[in-house]
C-alpha cells in the first residue's frame, strides 16, 4: 500500500537519507529503527510533507505523494504523531479531536455565521464521533480539560486519537513510548496492536524501546548514518551483524 | 446547540436589548450629551475594530499591524461613494469593506505564506503605504482630509453593526473554521498534519478581520463628517492592538469590554489634564505587570458566573453576545 523507491534527501553538503527503500503492506505494523540522528524522523517528514524528498518516489495507494502538502498527504489518509508532543495545548481535550474533521466537513464559512442546519448536525455528528474515539482510549471524561493539562501518558494517547480522528489507513508514530515507564509501555504496545485491528489500518512506528518493537513489528528497517543497513522480522533483525554492530559498535 | 432561541441565547438577546433600549432612552431624553453621544459611538465602532483584529491576532496568532490601513480604505472608499456616486450609505460602506477585503487578499497571500514576522512588517508597511497614498490624492482632499461626508452613522446604526460584527465573528470562532484557525495559532506545523490548510485559514481570518475593519471605518467616517490620513495612522493601529491585548488575546468579551474602557478611559481623564498622558500608560503597564494575560486571557464572559453574581436575575452582558 505504501512504497518508498530510492528515497534521498539532502541538507546543504549532507545527505541526510539515501536510497531509502521500504514496503508496507495492509494491516501490518513496520518499525523503523536506527541510532540516534540515523535520520528516522527524516524519512517521516519526507512522508508527510514537511520536507520535499531531493530524489526518489513516495507511492501510497498507487499515488505519488512525495512533495505534496502535509496537509494534502492527511487528506490521502496519512496521519501521523510527533515525537516532541504537538497538541493545541490552550484548546479543549475534545476540541484537540474535533480539529481533525476539518478537512471533511461539508459547510461553508456562512453556514457558520448563519448557523444553518447544515452547520448543526455536522457539528453534532462531529461531536458524536469525537467523543466516540475519546471513549475508545478513556479520554472522554477529561473532554473538557486543556490538553497541556493533561499528564504526560495521556497526551501522548491524545495524539494518537487527534490522528486516528482524521481517518487515516497509515498511521505514522514517532516514538510513541518515550518518556514512558515500562509499565505505560506494555500497555501501549498492547494498545497500538489492538489500534491495528479496530481501525483496520497499518502502522509504521519509530521507537527505541526494543521490546516494544519487537513484540508487535511485523517487520523491521534499520537504518543508520541514512542509509537502510537491514531489513526483516524481528528474529532477522535481532540477530543481523550489522544491526549489532550500528548499535554497539565493531568487535562487540 | 439544538436550539437557537434557547434560555442562553434569549437572555443575551434581552440582554442586549435592555443595554440598547437604556443608552437609546438616555440619548433621546437628552441626559446623555451629545459629546458622550459621540463617545459612545465611537466606542462602539472601537469595539468592532478590537474584535475583529482579535480574530486574526488573538484566534490565528498572526500578528496584525496595519488594521488602521484597512479602516482608511473602508472610510475613503465608502466617503467618496456617498459623496460623489450618492449611494444608500450602507450599501457604500459595504463596498468600503469589500475593498478592504481585496487589499487584504492581496497583501495576505504572499506573507501569510511565509511564518515568523513577515506578516507583521508587511502590513505596518502597508498601512504606511495607504496613508502616504491617501496624502498624495488631490481629489480625496490629501492631507486636508475630506470634509462634507453626510453623517448617516447613528447611535442605532452603530450599535447594529456592531452587535452584527460581534456574532458574526463569535459564530465563526465557534466552527469547524474558527477552530482551524485557533489549531494554527497552537501549532502550525501539527494543524498542517492534521489536514488543515494553514494558508487558507490565515487568509480566511485576515480577510474577515479586514471586511469589519472596513466597515468600522466607514461607520466613523460617516459620524465625523470629516476625514484625515492622520487619523488611520500607524499609532491606531497600535491603538487597536492595545485594546486586544488589554483585554486579553482570544477573548472576545476581553476585546469587548477592554475598547469601551480604553475610549472612555482618556476622556474622563480629560479633567487631570496632563496627569492623563501619565495614567493611561501607567494603567496599561500595571495590566501587563499583574495580568501579562490580558483582563480575560482567553476566557470569555460566560452566564454562569453572572448566574451566581446576581441570581434569578437575568444578567445585562451584550458582551456576552
Amino acid at each position: 500500500m505504501l512504497e518508498i523507491q530510492n528515497l534521498s534527501i539532502v541538507f546543504g553538503g549532507l545527505k541526510a537519507v539515501s536510497d531509502f527503500n521500504l514496503i508496507i503492506n495492509k494491516k501490518e505494523i513496520v518499525g523503523l529503527i536506527g541510532p540516534n540522528g540515523a535520520g528516522k524522523t527524516t524519512v517521516f517528514n519526507m512522508l508527510t510533507g514537511v520536507y520535499t524528498p531531493t530524489e526518489g518516489t513516495i507511492s501510497y495507494l498507487g499515488e505519488k505523494i512525495q512533495g505534496l502538502k502535509p496537509y494534502n498527504i492527511t487528506q490521502k489518509k496519512i496521519a501521523r504523531t510527533f515525537q516532541n508532543i504537538r497538541l493545541f495545548s490552550h484548546l479543549s481535550v475534545l476540541d484537540n479531536v474535533k480539529v481533525s474533521f476539518n478537512y471533511r466537513i461539508n459547510y461553508s464559512i456562512f453556514d457558520s455565521i448563519f448557523r444553518t442546519p447544515k452547520f448543526r448536525k455536522t457539528e453534532a455528528e462531529i461531536i458524536d464521533k469525537s467523543i466516540e474515539l475519546l471513549k475508545v482510549f478513556s479520554l472522554d471524561g477529561k473532554k473538557d480539560e486543556l490538553a497541556s493539562n493533561l499528564p504526560y501518558g495521556e497526551q501522548r494517547k491524545l495524539e494518537i486519537v487527534r490522528a486516528l480522528a482524521a481517518e487515516p489507513s497509515l498511521l505514522l508514530l514517532d516514538e510513541p513510548a518515550a518518556g514512558m515507564n515500562p509499565q505505560e509501555t506494555v500497555e501501549l504496545t498492547k494498545l497500538i496492536d489492538w489500534i491495528k485491528d479496530k481501525f483496520n489500518i497499518s502502522i509504521l512506528l519509530i521507537e527505541h524501546d526494543m521490546k516494544l518493537v519487537m513484540g508487535i513489528c511485523d517487520k523491521i528497517a534499520v537504518l543508520d548514518y541514512g542509509k537502510k543497513i537491514a531489513e526483516g522480522t524481528p528474529e532477522e533483525i535481532k540477530n543481523n551483524p550489522k544491526v549489532i554492530e550500528a548499535y554497539l559498535g565493531e568487535g562487540a | 446547540m439544538k436550539n437557537l432561541f434557547n434560555k442562553k441565547n434569549i437572555c443575551i438577546i434581552v440582554g442586549v436589548l435592555i443595554t440598547y433600549g437604556v443608552l437609546f432612552g438616555l440619548i433621546s431624553a437628552k441626559v446623555i450629551n451629545s459629546y458622550y453621544k459621540g463617545i459612545i459611538t465611537f466606542a462602539l465602532i472601537n469595539v468592532i475594530l478590537a474584535v475583529s483584529l482579535n480574530l486574526i491576532v488573538g484566534f490565528t496568532g498572526q500578528l496584525c499591524l496595519g488594521h488602521a490601513g484597512f479602516m482608511s480604505i473602508g472610510a475613503y472608499v465608502s466617503a467618496i461613494i456617498t459623496q460623489k456616486a450618492h449611494m444608500p450609505f450602507v450599501a457604500s460602506i459595504l463596498i468600503g469593506a469589500v475593498v478592504a477585503c481585496i487589499l487584504a487578499a492581496l497583501v495576505g497571500y504572499p506573507t501569510l505564506k511565509l511564518t515568523g514576522d513577515y506578516f507583521a512588517i508587511t502590513t505596518l508597511a502597508f498601512c504606511q503605504i495607504i496613508q502616504i497614498v491617501i496624502m498624495n490624492i488631490d481629489t480625496v482632499g490629501g492631507a486636508r482630509g475630506l470634509t462634507g461626508i453626510p453623517t448617516k452613522t447613528t447611535f442605532t446604526v452603530a450599535f447594529i453593526f456592531m452587535v452584527a460584527s460581534i456574532v458574526i465573528i463569535k459564530n465563526i470562532i465557534n466552527s469547524s473554521q474558527g477552530r482551524a484557525m485557533l489549531s494554527i495559532r497552537e501549532n502550525e506545523i501539527a494543524a498542517e498534519s492534521m489536514g488543515i490548510n494553514a494558508l487558507k485559514y490565515k487568509m480566511m481570518a485576515f480577510i474577515i478581520a479586514a471586511f469589519f475593519a472596513g466597515l468600522a471605518g466607514g461607520l466613523y467616517a460617516h459620524y465625523s463628517g470629516y476625514i484625515k490620513p492622520d487619523l488611520f495612522d500607524f499609532n491606531k493601529s497600535i491603538d487597536y492592538l492595545t485594546f486586544v491585548v488589554f483585554g486579553g488575546m482570544g477573548s472576545l468579551s476581553g476585546s469587548i469590554i477592554s475598547a469601551i474602557m480604553l475610549t472612555f478611559l482618556p476622556e474622563l481623564l480629560r479633567g487631570m489634564g496632563d496627569f492623563r498622558m501619565v495614567i493611561y500608560p501607567l494603567a496599561l503597564i500595571l495590566l501587563m505587570i499583574f495580568r501579562p494575560e490580558g483582563l480575560f486571557g482567553d476566557k470569555e464572559i460566560s452566564l454562569k458566573i453572572f448566574g451566581k453574581l446576581i441570581p434569578s436575575k437575568k444578567s445585562d452582558d451584550r458582551e456576552e453576545a
